[in-house]
């Protein structure tokens, strides 16, 4: 068992994966000799080798194309895409290959990718650096969209991750790279892509979160239960596609409330997929609508005003208790 | 502080058999009388299968279906050039190169007939399928070639097609950096049939030839005849052998035209002048080669009487094969989404197939 922030995780996982599989590498901008502009990549280059940790030109398609080619020929690329908000350079390489080159050739090639990105708000960060937009990705039939919350968590999904037959994208929630440490075992349970967890069981309403936001949530919910006797269900999304819209189902059936607290834009977000879900297989067990906490639909603004943009520990609270006293 | 020249480029030009037969023995490739022999199949058997393929879509029995018809040269004499454990990534238009890897016409049929049964080639487990989003082919090629040498295979080589419009695209120049940097095995293709649907080549690029685009990655190129077999051959086969030899990526230009339409969906006479088409005619890669072989001996009246009847026994017995297949799995789309099929996946299954039950029902 050792403490480890968000990032030493991942770079731990990416150091196994790599120890265990001669087929796994790791390619993408500054990732070599700079070890990424996060230190995810950190020590690998020293360790494997160049051919197996590669910078490459600074081509977003680039990078996933060629990605996808090693993965196709019995590579097991994991690439990196510098920030979230360059990653829409290569959107066609994987809505046009490698999401559906499984489906195109009827199994025959198969695409065994993980393209990890640093997303969304909270670092002061330039314009494109702060956005959450993981509903692009899980728009896309055929690849997986995985965000962790916690170091424990981003160390074994990234290894699931990188053990998967299919793409991909994991995106990791930069606020919480550095700010919070966690346990991680030295050898611990495995954990499956499209599964929630129930981070804490509760009788009266369920919250939903995932990423950065996850912690806020978590919080506000502890300081409520220290308030008052509210009992919550506190569930962390991890996988957005596919969602795992029965666990969700299930906890909504048992505690007819639900909030859902998201960091992306409002519309079309994935809290708008997860209210249908409650709506296909749990409306009649509703006592109140479903709200949700959300970003706004503007463009994300430069960081002066990225506190007042950001779902706030108030709004959470509020939706919350308004929710309980529909 | 000097200014002076400090690189200079050229760009060559490759023709051997030209436009009347004749031929340049000086620059006339090795190639067995069998390879020959079957290199002039394939460009039958592609310009048979290409008609028949049209007159099917043109009476409803197949959909949208691209044209081949005057590329033969500059598709199945790279194929050639490539073995079994080579790599074959193409875009759409290469019916010959593809029968040439084992594709049978039943697949090419099934595919433009819409079903996904024909997208994959189970007899050639190194032929992809096809891409239709241009020039994207090219990175997964070069990914390809870098797993190739990653894996320890020292002799592999991944054939790679492309279009003139495609050449535009980010990448085809993102392909052919990273290819150039790396120095992996690929050679590019570039079939230059002068027009990307209606737009011609000079409203593309402002630039004299294609193969000038490789100077600025550093990769050998270089212009050939794409009507000319011999000379498609020759150049694709010294950037094989380069490849294979750890010398890095080469460009083909080829020079070629479409004789016909882009798609069925389209009409070629809104944009181009029959005169173009007619002076296109008079170089015809197949009548060019015809005459080629029949002086090397090769070929006779009685060989080509033979071929033709051979071919359209061929596709008769593919069409009626293709035709009599019925019952496609109607939910086979759901089968192929993940290795492992996810919850939401086994629902909407489910949910489909009952939708199917009931449209039944309800006649």
């Amino acid at each position: 068992m050792a403490k480890m922030n968000m990032i030493q995780a991942i770079n731990l996982a990416l150091h196994r994966e790599m120890e265990g599989d001669d087929s796994v590498l790791v390619m993408g901008e500054d990732v070599a000799v700079n070890g990424g502009v996060f230190r995810a990549t950190e020590g690998l280059l020293e360790k494997f080798g160049d051919k197996r940790v590669i910078d490459t030109p600074l081509a977003e398609a680039g990078i996933v194309g060629t990605a996808t080619g090693m993965a196709i020929g019995g590579l097991k690329p994991v690439t990196e895409m510098q920030f979230s908000g360059f990653s829409y350079n290569m959107f066609h390489q994987l809505e046009g290959n490698a999401s559906r080159m499984r489906a195109r050739s009827r199994g025959q090639f198969t695409v065994p990718l993980v393209i990890r990105m640093p997303f969304g708000g909270g670092v002061r960060a330039l314009e494109h650096h702060s956005e959450s937009k993981e509903v692009y990705y899980a728009h896309t039939p055929g690849i997986k969209v995985v965000i962790p919350s916690r170091p424990a968590n981003a160390f074994a999904l990234l290894r699931a991750a990188i053990q998967d037959p299919d793409p991909v994208i994991f995106m990791e929630p930069k606020r919480s790279y550095r700010s919070f440490k966690g346990d991680v075992a030295d050898n611990p349970e495995p954990m499956q892509i499209g599964k929630a967890e129930i981070v804490q069981g509760g009788k009266d309403i369920t919250v939903i979160s995932w990423g950065a936001m996850f912690h806020d949530t978590q919080q506000v919910v502890e300081e409520l239960q220290a308030d008052s006797d509210i009992s919550i269900e506190l569930l962390d999304l991890l996988t957005i596609s596919p969602m795992d819209a029965v666990t969700i189902a299930e906890s909504v059936k048992k505690t007819g409330r639900c909030v859902v607290v998201q960091e992306a834009h409002r519309s079309f977000g994935p809290a708008s997929e997860i209210i249908a879900h409650i709506n296909d297989r749990a409306l009649m067990y509703l006592e109140a609508p479903v709200k949700r906490v959300t970003m706004y639909d503007t463009t994300v603004p430069l960081f002066g005003r990225e506190l007042l943009y950001l779902p706030s520990k108030g709004h959470i609270r509020k939706a919350i208790q308004e929710t309980i006293d529909f | 502080m000097p200014q002076k020249t400090i690189k200079e480029f050229s760009v060559e030009y490759l023709q051997i058999l030209d436009e009347n037969g004749k031929v340049d023995n000086k620059l006339e490739p090795e190639i067995s009388d069998d390879d020959l022999l079957k290199l002039y199949h394939y460009m039958v058997l592609s310009r048979e299968a290409d008609t028949k393929l049209i007159k099917l879509q043109r009476q409803g029995r197949l959909g949208t279906l691209p044209a081949c018809m005057g590329q033969e040269a500059s598709i199945c004499a790279p194929t050639l050039a490539i073995n079994d454990k080579d790599w074959f990534v193409g875009s759409y238009r290469e019916l010959g190169g593809r029968l040439m890897r084992g594709e049978s016409l039943v697949k090419t049929m099934l595919l433009y007939n819409g079903y996904e049964e024909g997208s994959y080639n189970p007899d050639s487990p190194r032929t992809l399928p096809i891409s239709v989003v241009l020039a994207s082919q090219l990175l997964y090629a070069v990914g390809l070639a870098y797993a190739s040498r990653q894996r320890g295979e020292t002799d592999t080589v991944v054939l790679a097609f492309v279009g003139d419009g495609a050449t535009s695209e980010g990448d085809f120049h993102e392909a052919l950096n990273f290819a150039s940097v790396w120095k992996v095995p690929v050679v590019f293709i570039n079939q230059n049939n002068q027009y990307a649907i209606s737009t011609p080549r000079h409203k593309q690029m402002n630039s004299e030839t294609i193969a000038q685009k490789a100077i600025a990655y550093d990769m050998p190129s270089i212009q050939v005849d794409g009507n000319d077999v011999l000379a498609v051959y020759k150049a694709t086969k010294e950037a094989v052998d380069r490849a294979r030899a750890g010398e890095g990526p080469s460009l083909i230009e080829s020079v070629t035209y479409r004789m016909l339409m882009h798609t069925t969906a389209d009409d070629p006479t809104r944009y181009r002048e029959d005169a173009e088409v007619e002076g296109w005619a008079k170089k015809d890669p197949i009548t060019r080669f015809k005459k080629y072989l029949t002086e090397r001996k090769l070929w006779n009246a009685s060989k080509q009487k033979k071929l033709d009847a051979d071919i359209a026994a061929e596709i008769d017995s593919s069409v009626k094969e293709f035709e009599a297949m019925s019952d496609f799995k109607p939910d086979a789309h759901f089968d192929y989404v993940f290795a492992e099929e996810s919850e939401l996946i086994k629902e909407q299954r489910a949910e489909f197939l009952e939708n199917l039950k009931g449209d039944a029902d309800n006649g």
